[in-house]
C-alpha cells in the first residue's frame, strides 16, 4: 500500500511538472493543483499508512498501540490541504483576472510588465 | 514574557481585521493602521531588549510541551529581524498615506499590509518547520494581494509570475517538510538539531537539505531561481515594492540561515559549498542585470538579487565572522533597500518619471531629495562611513580569513559595479539637466511632500546611525552569529526550560534522543 501511494506521488509530481512546463496559464494552474496533491500525499505516506488501525491511545496506556500510523502527519496534511485549497482558488482567480485584463493565457504573450523592447525616450512604456 | 512572542504576530493580525472592517472612513483606517505599526515597533523593541538582557527565550502555544506543540522562539537574530520589520512597517504606513492615497485602494492595502507583517514576524519567531511553512503561506497570500492592489495590466502580469514561482516554492517546502518528518519524526527545529545527527541515513538528509535550498532559494531569489523578482517588483505601488524588497526575500534568507546552522550542518562541506557558488553567481548576475537597465525600480530590483548573494555568502562561509557579516548585512540591507524604493517613488512623484532617460536636474531643483538618495544609494554600494561599508568589510574580511580569495574578489568587484549602477542613477536623474522636451511636474504641496520624504529621512538617519555608531549593531550581529554557531542556548530555551513538569519532560526528550 505504501509503495503504491509512493508511486502515485511520483506520477502526480511528474504530470504536474509536465503541465507546468506549458505556456498556457490554465494548464499551469492545473499543474499547481496536482503538485500540491503530490505534496499532501507525500506527508500522508511519511506518517505511515495502516488499514483498520485507528491511532488511538488504548485505555490505561500512555501512547498509541505500536504499528499504528502517525496522527501528527495527518493533522499536518489537513492544514496543508486547507492552505493549498485556498491558495489554488486564489491562483485561479488571479489567472482569470489576468486573462480578462491581458486578454491571453499564453504566458509568453504576457509582456505588460516587461515590454519586449525598451521604449524610445518619451514613449508610452513608462511603468509606475 | 510569552506575550512578547505572541504580540508581534497577534497585533498585526488584529490590525488586519480592524483596518479591513473600518469601511469607508479612510482617516480612521489610517489612524488605526499607524497605531498598530507603532505598537508593533514598541513590542519589537521590548522583545529585542528582553533578548539582549536575558538571552534566548521561548513560549509554547497552549502549554503543549516543546517537541509536540507549537513553539515560538526569540533569539538575537529573530528579535533583530522583528525589530527591523517593525521599522519598515512604520515607514511603509506613513509613506502609504501619500502613495496609496485613494480611499478605494487604501481600503484593501492596509489590511493586506498588516497580514503580511504578521506573516513575516511569525516566520521570524516560528520554532518549528511546519509553523514556518504556514507563515510563509500567510505572507504569500497577502503579498499577492498587495501586488495587485490597483489592478493595472503590468501588475497582473507581474503577479502571475510572482504567484507561480512562489507557489512552486511553498509546495517544495512542504515536500521537504513531509520527507523530513518521515525520516526524523519531528519538526521542532531544536529537536531536529538533536535528532538529525543521529540518523543512520545521512545521505537522505543531504537530499532533503537540497530540497530546502531550492525552496528557500526560490523565496530569497538566489541565482538560478531569481527571475520572478525583477519581473514583478517594479509593478505594484511604491510602498508595496519597498516592503517586499525589504522584507520578503530576507525571510527566505533568514530561513536558510536558521536551517543551515541548526539542522543541516552534518554535510556542510557539500551543502555550504553549493551555497557558496550560489552566492557568487547571485552577486554577479544581479549586478549585471542592474547595470543593463534604465528603469529606476528595475535597477533596484536587480540589486536586491545581487545583495542576497552577500547574505548567502556569510552563511556559506559558516565561520563566526562570516555569519556575523551576513546578519549585519541583512539588517543593514532591509533598511537601505526599502529606503531606496521609497526614494525611487519620491523621484517619480517629484521628478515625473522612473526612466532614467526622462529624468534630470533633480540635484538643482530638489537638493533635499538628492541628499536623501545619496545616503542609501552609496550605503548600498559600500562607501564608508555608511552602513554598507561595514557590512561589506566584514564579509570580505571573513572570506579572506576563510581562504576563499575568489569569492572575496567577486564581492569587491560586485561592490564596484554596484557603485557604477548607483552613479548611473545619480548622473542621469540628479546631475544631468532635464532633457529639453520634458517639463518637470507641478510641485507637490509641502504637507504631502513631507509624507513622502519623512519616512525616507527616517530610514536614512538609521543608515547613518548604523554607519557611525556601528558598535551596538556589530555586537548584536556578533551575539546572533554566536548563537547560530552554538545552538545549545537555543535548544535549551526550547526543550529545557519550558517551565515546571513540561520542562523536565522536554529535557528528558532532549537527552534521551537516542532512545
Amino acid at each position: 500500500m505504501q509503495q503504491l501511494v509512493a508511486v502515485l506521488v511520483g506520477v502526480l509530481m511528474a504530470s504536474s511538472v509536465y503541465l507546468m512546463l506549458s505556456r498556457n496559464l490554465v494548464r499551469f494552474v492545473l499543474g499547481l493543483a496536482l503538485i500540491s496533491h503530490a505534496a499532501n500525499l507525500l506527508i500522508f505516506v511519511s506518517g505511515g499508512i495502516t488499514i483498520a488501525m485507528p491511532s488511538l491511545v488504548p485505555e490505561g496506556a500512555s501512547r498509541p498501540a505500536p504499528g499504528g500510523s502517525d496522527a501528527v502527519a495527518q493533522a499536518l496534511i489537513l492544514t496543508a490541504i486547507v492552505i493549498s485549497f485556498s491558495v489554488l482558488t486564489f491562483a485561479l482567480v488571479l489567472a482569470y483576472r489576468a486573462y480578462q485584463r491581458l486578454e491571453t493565457v499564453d504566458t509568453d504573450a504576457m509582456r505588460a510588465a516587461e515590454p519586449r523592447r525598451p521604449p524610445p525616450s518619451g514613449g508610452a512604456g513608462d511603468l509606475p | 514574557m510569552s506575550w512578547l512572542l505572541f504580540g508581534p504576530i497577534v497585533l498585526p493580525l488584529i490590525a488586519a481585521v480592524v483596518t479591513g472592517s473600518a469601511g469607508g472612513d479612510p482617516r480612521r483606517q489610517r489612524a488605526m493602521s499607524l497605531c498598530s505599526v507603532l505598537g508593533l515597533l514598541g513590542l519589537a523593541a521590548a522583545l529585542l531588549t528582553t533578548v539582549w538582557r536575558e538571552g534566548v527565550f521561548s513560549a509554547q502555544a497552549g502549554g503543549w510541551p516543546a517537541p509536540f506543540g507549537i513553539t515560538l522562539v526569540a533569539d538575537h537574530l529573530s528579535a533583530a529581524m522583528v525589530a527591523v520589520t517593525a521599522v519598515v512597517g512604520v515607514a511603509a504606513v506613513v509613506y502609504s498615506f501619500e502613495d496609496v492615497g485613494s480611499a478605494v485602494l487604501s481600503r484593501s492595502f492596509h489590511p493586506l499590509l498588516h497580514a503580511l507583517l504578521a506573516g513575516v514576524c511569525g516566520a521570524f519567531l516560528a520554532g518549528d518547520l511546519f509553523n514556518l511553512y504556514v507563515w510563509f503561506e500567510v505572507m504569500l497570500i497577502s503579498s499577492i494581494g498587495l501586488l495587485v492592489v490597483g489592478g493595472t495590466r503590468a501588475q497582473l502580469d507581474g503577479a502571475v509570475r510572482y504567484a507561480a514561482l512562489s507557489l512552486i516554492a511553498t509546495t517544495l517546502l512542504l515536500t521537504g517538510i513531509g520527507l523530513l518528518y518521515g525520516l526524523v519524526g519531528t519538526l521542532n527545529m531544536a529537536d531536529l538539531h538533536l535528532r538529525v545527527p543521529e540518523l543512520a541515513n545521512q545521505g537522505l538528509v543531504t537530499v532533503i537539505a537540497l530540497i530546502f535550498i531550492v525552496a528557500f532559494g526560490l523565496k530569497s531569489a538566489v541565482f538560478p531561481l531569481f527571475f520572478w523578482l525583477p519581473a514583478s517588483y517594479h509593478t505594484p505601488k511604491v510602498t508595496v515594492s519597498a516592503v517586499f524588497s525589504g522584507l520578503l526575500t530576507k525571510v527566505g534568507v533568514y530561513a536558510l540561515m536558521r536551517l543551515f546552522t541548526l539542522v543541516f550542518v552534518g554535510d556542510a562541506g557539500f551543502t555550504h559549498q553549493i551555497l557558496l557558488w550560489v552566492a557568487g553567481f547571485t552577486m554577479v548576475t544581479g549586478v549585471l542585470g542592474a547595470a543593463s537597465h534604465e528603469h529606476l525600480r528595475r535597477i533596484l530590483s536587480f540589486h536586491i538579487v545581487s545583495q542576497i548573494g552577500y547574505m548567502i555568502l556569510g552563511l556559506a562561509l559558516l565561520t563566526p565572522l562570516g555569519l556575523l557579516g551576513g546578519i549585519f548585512y541583512v539588517i543593514h540591507h532591509i533598511v537601505v533597500k526599502a529606503n531606496l524604493f521609497f526614494v525611487a517613488g519620491a523621484v517619480r512623484r517629484l521628478g515625473g518619471a522612473s526612466d532614467l532617460s526622462r529624468l534630470g536636474g533633480l540635484y538643482r531643483d530638489k537638493p533635499l531629495l538628492a541628499a536623501l538618495f545619496f545616503v542609501p544609494a552609496f550605503s548600498l554600494a559600500g562607501f564608508p562611513p555608511l552602513s554598507g561599508f561595514w557590512a561589506k568589510f566584514l564579509l570580505v574580511r571573513a572570506s579572506i580569513e576563510a581562504g576563499q580569495y575568489a569569492i572575496a574578489a567577486t564581492a569587491l568587484g560586485v561592490g564596484l559595479l554596484t557603485a557604477y549602477s548607483m552613479t548611473k542613477i545619480w548622473l542621469n536623474a540628479f546631475w544631468k539637466p532635464l532633457p529639453g522636451h520634458l517639463v518637470p511636474p507641478a510641485p507637490l504641496p509641502p504637507a504631502r511632500r513631507r509624507l513622502l520624504l519623512g519616512p525616507v529621512a527616517g530610514l536614512a538617519a538609521i543608515t547613518l546611525a548604523i554607519g557611525l555608531y556601528v558598535r551596538p549593531f556589530y555586537e548584536l550581529a556578533e551575539r546572533a552569529a554566536s548563537e547560530l554557531l552554538d545552538p545549545s542556548a537555543y535548544v535549551e530555551a526550547v526543550l529545557g526550560e519550558a517551565g515546571g513538569p513540561v520542562g523536565s519532560a522536554g529535557r528528558s526528550a532532549g537527552n534521551g534522543a537516542a532512545r
